[in-house]
């Protein structure tokens, strides 16, 4: 009975705050994408299902698209830069592989406001990279790198590559390197060895970091901003313009519910991946 | 095959540092150009202590900052100890559900809880961005506080329970002092977290409530000014100090473990 008692004193405080501030605000946002938009903004509580008939607008669906497919090239660019980076810091001298591992993790832990920031000072049409190459080149015209989807896809990738880089380094790092070995003496070539060895046992390590990079990018509003200058529209700058400027928070609401409803299925078909992988693997 | 490995953890490097050392090092640029050198000055620095609605934005930062991380704190190290020291129906909901607010987009979370509150009498104001913050701070303590408990033995504190301990002076000598690491790590992260937060601050403070990450997006949109370059690298520092901060407690964790083995 005591411990009935301690036990409910130790929930209390995360369960009122789960609920009250997690799970009621999302049925909230859940019951306004089902509302009409008020006048000066705000809603009027009359049940509707256009918001979501809106959706397929074919200008929303091409933003959701763009929104998606740009995810996915930066998890991808996150991999193919990550996985080789993982690989050989895994099988770094143990003595300066922590300073390394420090020097990934400084970044994923500071301001990300100010690095997508950072960016603009080199992409601008004045800004360094263009000075840099109009020192080595005199007859360079400058580019127009900022505020197109290029420079997004830079500012994500930038954004989000530590998040592919730790999980990565965790699952290769837990390798056992005798079972290379082992391929190796059977007669595997190194390339073999790596495909049919290195990569299925580092891959809930490719999994997790995929996870780490698409879901946060694909709702993206601050790297779109501002290395976007709002010309090119991803989902999350959509979003915010129902809040902050069109006024519209119950179609705002609609698109969020989507964007999570985008976000959970990539969840499920991870634990998915991770549960199939498990079964294979099981005697 | 090295020679590729190495270049590519070289071009990373470059890649991640870069632009950081560019905002750094034209901090001290004495020229209005941001983007050419033109000698060095601490002129910018100066200037910042002359912008008052910098030192409010600060102030309303760390007023956030200290009062999310400390009922955060305080939420999460229970959350952890319930999860990890006691058997419970609806257990593996609950330490899911605390990984939603981690991985939902921040612009879902920040506009579920603005479309909330306009709906109770909560205004929108420092009050309503520091329960916001909490929200995912709670998650993250609770990960690291949960990490700490993993660490060690549950039969010291049965142990101490043998010995003649009550339920208090356990939790007070011997599982306090032991996850204490973890708790401050918690706390440091949650700090952190909150000072550097845009998102879902920009949507749920409200008009008149800056916090440090609006006022330099604020700016921001106005023109890129040298002094942002200054703001900048000082929340840079402060991010690695605190990061170096968790670390080292962290660090000083698995240490003393091991001392204990």
């Amino acid at each position: 009975m005591r411990r009935n008692y301690q036990l409910f004193v130790l929930l209390f405080p995360i369960v009122f705050w789960l609920v009250c501030f997690f799970l009621l605000p999302l049925l909230s946002v859940f019951i306004y994408s089902f509302l009409e938009r008020g006048t000066y903004g705000g809603v009027r509580w009359i049940f509707t299902t256009e918001n979501y008939g809106r959706l397929f607008d074919g200008l929303y669906l091409g933003i959701l698209w763009r929104s998606v497919s740009t995810a996915l090239v930066c998890t991808a660019v996150c991999l193919l830069l990550g996985y080789p980076f993982a690989y050989y810091l895994a099988r770094y001298r143990p003595k300066h592989r922590n300073i390394l591992l420090l020097l990934v993790v400084v970044p994923f832990w500071t301001n990300f406001l100010i690095r997508t920031y950072a960016w603009i000072l080199i992409l601008r049409t004045e800004g360094l990279l263009n000075s840099l190459l109009g020192s080595v080149f005199p007859n360079w015209s400058p580019l127009e790198l900022l505020n197109t989807p290029l420079a997004v896809q830079i500012g994500l990738v930038y954004g989000y590559l530590p998040f592919m880089i730790l999980p990565l380094y965790a699952a290769l790092e837990q390798l056992d390197m005798s079972l290379l070995e082992a391929a190796q003496d059977l007669g595997a070539s190194p390339r073999r060895a790596f495909w049919h060895v290195t990569v299925p046992l580092s891959l809930p390590g490719i999994l997790a970091g995929s996870m780490l990079v698409f879901i946060p990018t694909v709702g993206a509003f601050l790297t779109p901003d501002l290395l976007g200058g709002g010309k090119v529209s991803y989902i999350g700058n959509v979003i915010e313009r129902q809040f902050k400027t069109a006024r519209d928070w119950p179609f705002g609401s609609a698109l969020s519910f989507m964007l999570m409803g985008i976000v959970l299925v990539g969840t499920i078909l991870y634990f998915r991946a991770l549960q199939g992988r498990e079964d294979s693997q099981a005697p | 095959m090295k020679r590729i490995l190495e270049a590519n953890l070289g071009l990373v490097f470059f890649f991640l540092y870069v632009p950081i050392l560019a905002v750094v090092v034209f901090s001290f640029n004495s020229g209005e150009q941001i983007s050419v050198w033109e000698g060095f000055t601490l002129g910018w620095y100066a200037k910042l202590f002359e912008d008052a609605a910098l030192w409010r934005a600060c102030r309303n930062s760390l007023i956030v900052a200290g009062v999310a991380t400390a009922v955060s704190t305080f939420i999460g190290t229970t959350a952890a100890l319930a999860i990890e020291r006691y058997r419970f129906r609806l257990r593996t909901v609950l330490t899911r559900c605390l990984y939603l607010p981690i991985i939902i987009p921040d612009i879902v979370l920040a506009i579920a809880l603005l479309t909330f509150y306009v709906q109770t009498p909560i205004p929108l104001g420092l009050a309503s961005v520091i329960i916001a913050h909490c929200v995912f701070n709670v998650a993250y303590v609770t990960i690291v506080v949960r990490a700490r408990l993993q660490g060690y033995d549950s039969t010291l504190e049965e142990a101490a329970r043998d010995l003649g301990a009550n339920e208090w002076q356990t939790f007070w000598r011997i599982t306090f002092p032991l996850i204490a690491p973890g708790i401050i790590g918690g706390a440091l992260l949650a700090f952190t977290l909150s000072i550097d937060d845009f998102v879902v601050t920009f949507f749920t403070a409200g008009v008149g409530y800056t916090t440090l990450s609006v006022h330099i997006y604020s700016q921001l949109k106005f023109g890129i000014t040298p002094k942002l370059n200054a703001i900048s690298t000082m929340l840079l520092a402060n991010s690695i100090v605190f990061i170096l901060l968790f670390l080292w407690f962290q660090g000083g964790a698995t240490d003393s473990r091991r001392g204990d083995a």
